[in-house]
């Protein structure tokens, strides 16, 4: 799986507050979520973020909450996937279950600044920064999650067990 | 080699002898829980997948407290799926309305948790039940749909930092300046994936309810779970609550820790985190004086009995500032009956204190006392992330019970002497 997209970026301890204000959660739909998305970080962001794009933060993305609003706001938006110096337990979990791409690489996360263009081969374990040329290793999923991630998420990767066959 | 106390409650649901860090390990799971925000979105994803029953309904409870009582016609919606869902699947542990309240409060109340239990909620303020020596951590709705499917989950053997309380705290330091102290020391990342266990004489000295303030709010230091020994104190506190079999879990004497840490708790002062992180600690010496537009005493973390005392022992006989709303919100419907017989509620409405029924309304901006821009509030809660109680362009304080009655009086941020003095011992 090959991602390419405009990165915009974001700094440290963005929280699920900031993803996604609780005064929206009043809903489960993904695209009603996704007219508000990364609103307290940015007011602006729902309305310019473009399907593909790439979120790119610094550490500890996602925490506070459990809500998984927030990764979904982010499907919802179509957002590409997210890099960030190192990310929330819980957001992470949420994430990988919904099928989200995240990749933690605190190098090219550093690097990277808001418009470059960036290539992400999940396989491959790579991170491309097209704009500045440069090229980043990150470590793939363990092989359990990584198969969870590959179907989509968890209950598409679960659905014969839970179906009971 | 020794284990500590999270590792020997994973270890027993992984049936295992051991575990270490860093391992995967499938857990059966004693408790499953969420509220009217998290279960609508498992719901709906267990109705996806074509899943018309639960694993065991005994092991599930449903508490609607974040938006409860309904703020608006959306979040009635997301209650009543709630409720269809209890009853389609026979789940007893439904709880709204009566006899109910904020769901981390509610659930030690009614003896839902006993020591050496595995809880996971679908609320990232699970690790709550760590001060009763269980094992408890917050995870998604998709995660707690598939709990409750098939009874178990998986997880990732953490690491487990020490902490160690020793001394004897200052008056009117309490479990909430504790682990300020701690978040301020190492961060909103500072337990990223780890374990955090608490020992020390300073904690056993702590009532309860104060340690439960503590492991609440492990997850502000981006802590997978907090946990405490179970001691005599938790035994007596539960033993009339829960039929569960209470014992004693201890860690081991070689378990081994990834860090370690020591605090004197007769140096710790009286501390608020400032805008807008939970690890921005100060001295409230410091910040003593910025006017104040709101106080909020409540939530999962500080909304029980002993933190109603300790605010009505500063509000006795004195007025709230006319410039401020104080809004107290008892955790539980059992907080506010309690509250009610020992005359702390008269003491509270007579200062002009706003006393609201059981939600969790103002901690995450829901309702019942939203921050206006540039308006600044004093609050018992657990963020103080932007936006977090109101308008983006607000201001929320964190401190404990103590400061934020103090601060509500004086209209600015106060240390509880300021108002009562460094003498005056009042009893409610």
């Amino acid at each position: 799986m090959k991602i390419e997209g405009k990165v915009w970026k974001f700094g440290d301890d963005i929280n699920t507050d900031e993803i996604i204000p609780a005064r929206y959660l009043v809903t489960t739909d993904p695209e009603e979520l996704a007219k508000h998305v990364m609103e307290d970080a940015d007011p602006e962001f729902p309305t310019k973020v473009q399907p593909g794009d790439i979120i790119v933060a610094g550490k500890n993305f996602g925490c506070g909450s459990s809500r998984e609003h927030a990764p979904l706001a982010l499907k919802g938006a179509k957002v590409g996937a997210i890099i960030a110096e190192s990310f929330a337990r819980i957001f992470y979990r949420n994430a990988i279950n919904l099928g989200l791409p995240i990749i933690e690489s605190p190098e090219a996360a550093k690097d990277a600044e808001e418009g470059d263009i960036i290539e992400i081969d999940m396989e491959a374990g790579k991170i491309i920064n097209k704009t500045k040329g440069k090229e980043y290793r990150f470590k793939p999923l363990p092989e359990s999650l990584k198969k969870v991630f590959e179907a989509g998420g968890l209950m598409e990767y679960a659905k014969d067990k839970l179906a009971g066959k | 080699m020794g284990m500590t106390l999270t590792e020997k409650i994973l270890a027993e649901h992984a049936g295992r002898d051991f575990v270490e860090p860093g391992e995967l390990v499938t857990v059966k799971v004693d408790l499953a829980i969420a509220n009217d925000i998290t279960a609508p979105l498992a719901i709906k994803q267990l109705e996806k997948y074509g899943i018309d029953k639960v694993h065991d309904p005994e092991k599930i409870a449903l508490v609607m407290d974040h938006f409860f009582p309904p703020k608006d016609i959306l979040s009635a919606q997301q209650i009543k799926i709630s409720r269809d869902f209890a009853k389609k699947m026979g789940i007893k542990n439904y709880f709204e309305g009566q006899d109910s309240g904020v769901m981390h409060t509610i659930l030690p109340e009614k003896g839902f948790i006993a020591p050496g239990d595995l809880i996971m909620g679908a609320d990232s303020h699970t690790c709550t039940y760590g001060a009763l020596g269980a094992f408890s951590t917050g995870v998604g709705s998709t995660d707690i749909a598939y709990i409750f499917a098939t009874g178990e989950t998986w997880l990732k053997v953490p690491e487990t930092m020490k902490f160690t309380f020793y001394g004897k705290r200052q008056k009117w330091v309490g479990g909430k300046d504790f682990v300020l102290t701690v978040i301020g020391e190492i961060g909103v990342d500072g337990a990223l994936y780890r374990a955090m266990e608490y020992h020390g004489e300073a904690i056993k000295d702590l009532p309860v309810e104060e340690r439960l303030t503590i492991t609440n709010m492990a997850i502000e230091a981006g802590g997978k779970n907090a946990i405490m020994e179970a001691d005599e104190k938790v035994l007596e506190w539960l033993k009339d609550k829960t039929n569960k079999p209470l014992r004693m879990i201890k860690a081991d004497k070689d378990a081994k820790y990834c860090c370690e840490y020591e605090f004197d708790a007769s140096k710790i002062e009286p501390v608020v985190a400032a805008p807008n992180l939970p690890s921005n600690v100060k001295p409230v010496s410091e910040v003593a004086g910025r006017p104040i537009n709101q106080v909020f005493i409540g939530s999962c973390t500080n909304g029980r009995i002993t933190d109603l005392r300790i605010a009505a022992q500063i509000l006795k006989g004195r007025k709230v500032h006319p410039d401020v709303r104080c809004i107290v919100i008892p955790a539980s419907d059992r907080t506010y009956k309690q509250a009610m017989h020992e005359g702390i509620l008269e003491i509270l409405a007579d200062a002009g204190c706003l006393i609201s029924t059981s939600t969790c309304g103002p901690c995450l901006g829901g309702h019942m006392g939203i921050l206006a821009e540039g308006e600044v509030c004093v609050s018992t809660s657990n963020r103080n992330f932007t936006g977090r109680m109101g308008h983006p362009n607000s201001e929320v304080y964190l401190a404990g019970p103590a400061v934020a009655a103090a601060s509500a009086v004086l209209g600015r941020i106060a240390h509880p002497e300021e108002v009562v003095g460094t003498k005056e011992e009042v009893s409610v």
